[in-house]
């Protein structure tokens, strides 16, 4: 290991404990202050429409933009150099829309998100589609071509509102001065209403140019858009009394928890009733993982005691869940045994995957009030022998890994290393391979926001860009973990230079095997083992390449360096990167074949 | 799995045989008592484990002895939506992405200035017009979606061009389904049919002996019949001729 230079951008003048230079810059502000700028942001002329975008996101209490400059979208970025909105330029669009994506996730307000036109916009699309899959709220704005150019195919003109309809919530064109502000506030408000999800509105040059002096206002969502929070009264009694005289009640909480802000009651129903608890990956931290009750999370990879809870359950209460074919496996043989309550404030989400028996459709922390006060203490179920039952799985189907000293270190005993070392509220964001599963796996999830990764759409890259925007929201006293695998790495890499320039307290740690590993898993399993286009010898020293950035650069190759290395990254004040050389053959399990019923999870390739 | 590895720990010599040549399977020490398999977790193997006998069909819903199966039905579905660009590529792109099987769509004004009329007919399971149903009101710009009944009033307009060789018997077959004609010449004769769907095939049946040549039909409209709304809510509008307030009194809520 070299020790480099301290590059400049990582020691801010301020000293130390002022963390990022960004942060720095900007007072804090008091509740009453920030109260009245969004009031003045509402009410003011703003004089031409890209001053409205502005005074919408102002309004809509927006602290911070990520995006990248470029023709049609240049009219905003002027208006925006006046305003208290901080804007992170990324490296590439994909950078911006996966930290907008994930600052949204710590926050629980959309993150914002720009881009130019054509393939600015285009490079937005992959990180839409991610939120979109996961239902994270987010604002994505984008120029587009002069009005009178649409549809000519002009320079960087994208028919944008075209490509992103079926990956957002709703998207807007913008075709007047005086209404673009009213819109964006609009599409804020929308993003983050009922079941969440991206929006994005499209700038034409000559809107944003355009002279108007019509006030913003406060941003509102349509009202049509606005669910009710409260389920049937009707609805939930038939969910508890089929809860009461359930016998393996078993609660599956999914990422709509956490959207919901329902941890807390969901937590508390569980405890209340003795119903043992699975989640789903997006669920992760949703149920604390080190809690008698809970099972871990369910699917393809999700621990066997989940599994075989899920394939016995004979009441399953799904709560802001859709029921993914990787939670799943095939829908004909899943909780075969179980009548489904679900729990959704998307009507369409009922029954969409698995007939749900009790539907209750509401926001999940108000159902679970209603659920908690509709079960009789009395007839609560008894659940005991069933959560000897699961604990007796628990037992049966460890999550383990064996560790030889003279052998390549396990991935396993890397996440669980840097779990061990960082507080309860680390966030964990991660690329998409088997490095995601192992440290969605081996880290231990209390806290709800904590596991930031690509769930629905599975986007390669999606760590360090979602790293940098987790780091942006959160607050300075929570270490930001990523863990990339070599493979998804070094499809964003480019944003580590943002990282430098902004001085981001981040530690990303490759889980290097120098494979697609998870496609080399599969070609193992299903494909006689051709490892086809799989094999990433070819991959750079990610510790050199840190340093090459301004960043600094770890590496283990053995079970020796783990510690040392584990603390002096934590303790690096600014981005590092840990280049951890495993075991190159690991593979992940349990596994859950495709299409498969969850109860027959291989816990080794020769049971596939 | 093989038994022959419960001492994995020096199992190194003769491990990974079920292995291609180029992907060596290291052996790792493992706890002693673990039922370890050469590589992956410990547990009972998957025969090993009880297996629940419930089952689920393509839906998601538990199977019933007696269960019928997966008969699918033709919908007519309604939805009032707020006339803006797009609209209509919006319904049309939802229900080809989630491979809703689509007979036909209709699209135009309603009496309320700014709404539209899409109806839409569809051929589903009872589960698929369900879903559909949701996913369309989902949609932004789409104020209500209801599923007309079997008595609704359903009609679909039909062009129909045939060879004008026998323009007689032509125009008897078209007064016979009151059609209409629009266009006669010594070649073709062109006519226009309005009813519901079965009357269009049938007339198409009977205009077949002359030779049809080009064929436009508009895909069937439908409204509920009297009083009840077409789609859930809806409040009726007055076109600017209407004042008759007494027909819609039935209307509140």
């Amino acid at each position: 290991m070299s020790e480099p230079a301290t590059p400049d951008a990582a020691s801010p003048e301020e000293g130390d404990d002022e963390g990022r230079t960004d942060r720095a810059e900007q007072p804090e502000q008091t509740d009453e202050e920030a109260a009245a700028a969004r009031e003045d942001a509402a009410t003011r002329a703003p004089g031409s429409g890209a001053n409205a975008v502005v005074a919408a996101l102002e309004a809509a209490g927006v602290e911070t933009a990520f995006g990248v400059q470029g023709g049609a979208i240049m009219p905003v970025y002027d208006a925006l150099s006046e305003s208290s909105v901080h804007h992170i330029t990324m490296a590439h669009e994909q950078g911006a829309v996966h930290a907008a994506d994930a600052y949204g996730i710590v926050r629980g307000d959309p993150g914002v998100c720009m881009a130019t036109s054509g393939p600015g916009a285009t490079n937005l699309v992959t990180g839409i589609a991610d939120a979109s899959m996961d239902s994270d709220a987010m604002l994505a704005l984008t120029g587009q071509v002069p009005s009178d150019m649409v549809g000519s195919d002009a320079f960087q003109e994208t028919d944008t509102v075209g490509v992103t309809a079926p990956i957002t919530k709703h998207n807007y064109f913008a075709s007047d001065s005086d209404e673009v502000g009213r819109t964006v506030g609009e599409a804020f408000a929308l993003a983050n209403t009922g079941r969440p999800g991206p929006t994005l509105v499209d700038l034409p040059k000559d809107v944003s140019f355009g002279e108007t002096d019509r006030p913003v206002g406060e941003p509102t969502a349509p009202e049509r858009a606005v669910p009710d929070e409260e389920a049937d009264e009707a609805q939930v009694e038939a969910a508890a009394r089929a809860i009461e005289t359930a016998e393996r009640p078993l609660c599956l909480f999914g990422g709509g928890v956490i959207k919901g802000d329902a941890t807390e009651q969901v937590r508390a129903f569980a405890r209340e009733f003795g119903i043992p608890v699975v989640t789903t990956m997006p669920g992760i931290g949703s149920f604390p993982e080190d809690d008698d009750l809970c099972l871990s999370w369910a699917g393809m990879h999700g621990t066997g005691y989940a599994n075989m809870a899920i394939t016995h359950t004979d009441c399953l209460i799904a709560v802001g869940t859709r029921f993914d074919d990787r939670l799943t496996g095939g829908v004909d043989t899943f909780a075969p045994e179980a009548e489904v309550v679900h729990v959704d404030i998307d009507p369409a989400e009922i029954s969409k995957n698995v007939h749900a028996d009790y539907p209750v459709v509401g926001d999940a922390a108000t159902v679970l009030d209603q659920l908690d006060a509709a079960i009789g203490y009395g007839d609560a179920p008894d659940t005991e022998a069933w959560r000897e039952q699961c604990a007796e799985w628990r037992e049966e189907y460890p999550m383990d890994y064996a560790i030889d000293p003279d052998e390549p270190v396990k991935p396993q005993f890397v996440v669980e290393a840097f779990d061990a070392a960082t507080d309860d509220d680390a966030y964990v964001t991660t690329g998409v391979g088997q490095h995601q599963m192992w440290a969605a796996q081996y880290w231990t999830y209390r806290e709800p926001r904590t596991f930031v990764s690509s769930h629905g759409l599975g986007t390669m890259g999606y760590g360090l860009p979602a790293a940098v925007g987790a780091r942006v929201a959160a607050d300075d006293d929570r270490e930001v973990i990523c863990f990339e695998g070599d493979g998804s790495f070094l499809m964003t890499i480019q944003e580590l230079s943002v990282a430098v320039r902004e001085n981001l307290d981040i530690t990303v740690v490759v889980l290097n095997n120098e494979y697609i590993g998870m496609v080399r898993q599969w070609q193992d399993a299903f494909f006689e083992g051709n490892h086809m286009a799989s094999e990433y010898d070819w991959m750079p020293e990610f510790d050199t390449l840190a340093e090459a950035f301004g960043a600094k650069g770890f590496r283990i190759d053995e079970y020796d360096d783990v510690e040392a290395v584990v603390e002096e990254a934590l303790a690096y004040d600014g981005p590092s990167v840990v280049d951890a050389h495993i075991d190159p053959e690991e593979n992940v399990y349990p596994m859950v074949a495709s299409g498969a019923a969850n109860g027959q999870f291989a816990l080794a390739e020769d049971q596939l | 799995m093989s038994g022959e590895d419960d001492d994995a720990t020096n199992a190194a010599a003769d491990g990974g045989t079920d292995h291609p040549a180029d992907s060596p399977i290291a052996e790792h020490a493992r706890p002693a008592g673990g039922d370890a398999p050469e590589t992956g977790l410990a547990g009972p193997t998957p025969e090993e484990r009880p297996h629940p006998s419930g089952r689920r069909d393509e839906h998601g819903v538990r199977k019933e002895p007696d269960d019928g199966g997966e008969a699918t039905r033709r919908a007519t579905v309604s939805a009032l939506v707020e006339d803006e660009p797009g609209v209509l590529a919006r319904a049309a792109g939802l229900f080809r992405r989630r491979q809703f099987n689509i007979e036909s769509l209709t699209v135009g004004p309603t009496t309320v200035e700014g709404h539209s009329r899409i109806t839409l007919v569809v051929e589903e399971t009872e589960a698929g017009i369900d879903q559909a149903k949701k996913q369309l009101a989902k949609l932004t710009p789409v104020i209500a979606v209801g599923e007309l009944s079997d008595d609704a009033v359903a009609a679909e307009l039909v062009l129909l061009k045939v060879r004008g060789h026998e323009p007689d018997k032509v125009h008897a077959i078209t007064s016979m389904y009151d059609g209409e004609t629009l266009d006669a010449g010594p070649r073709t004769i062109t006519v226009q049919i309005t009813g519901d769907e079965n009357l269009i095939d049938d007339a198409i049946d009977a205009f077949d002996q002359f030779g049809i040549i080009e064929i436009a039909r508009t895909g069937q409209t439908a409204l509920e019949r009297g009083d009840s709304p077409t789609t859930p809510g809806e409040e009726p509008g007055h076109s600017a001729g209407s004042t008759d307030d007494d027909e819609f009194t039935n209307y509140d809520d």
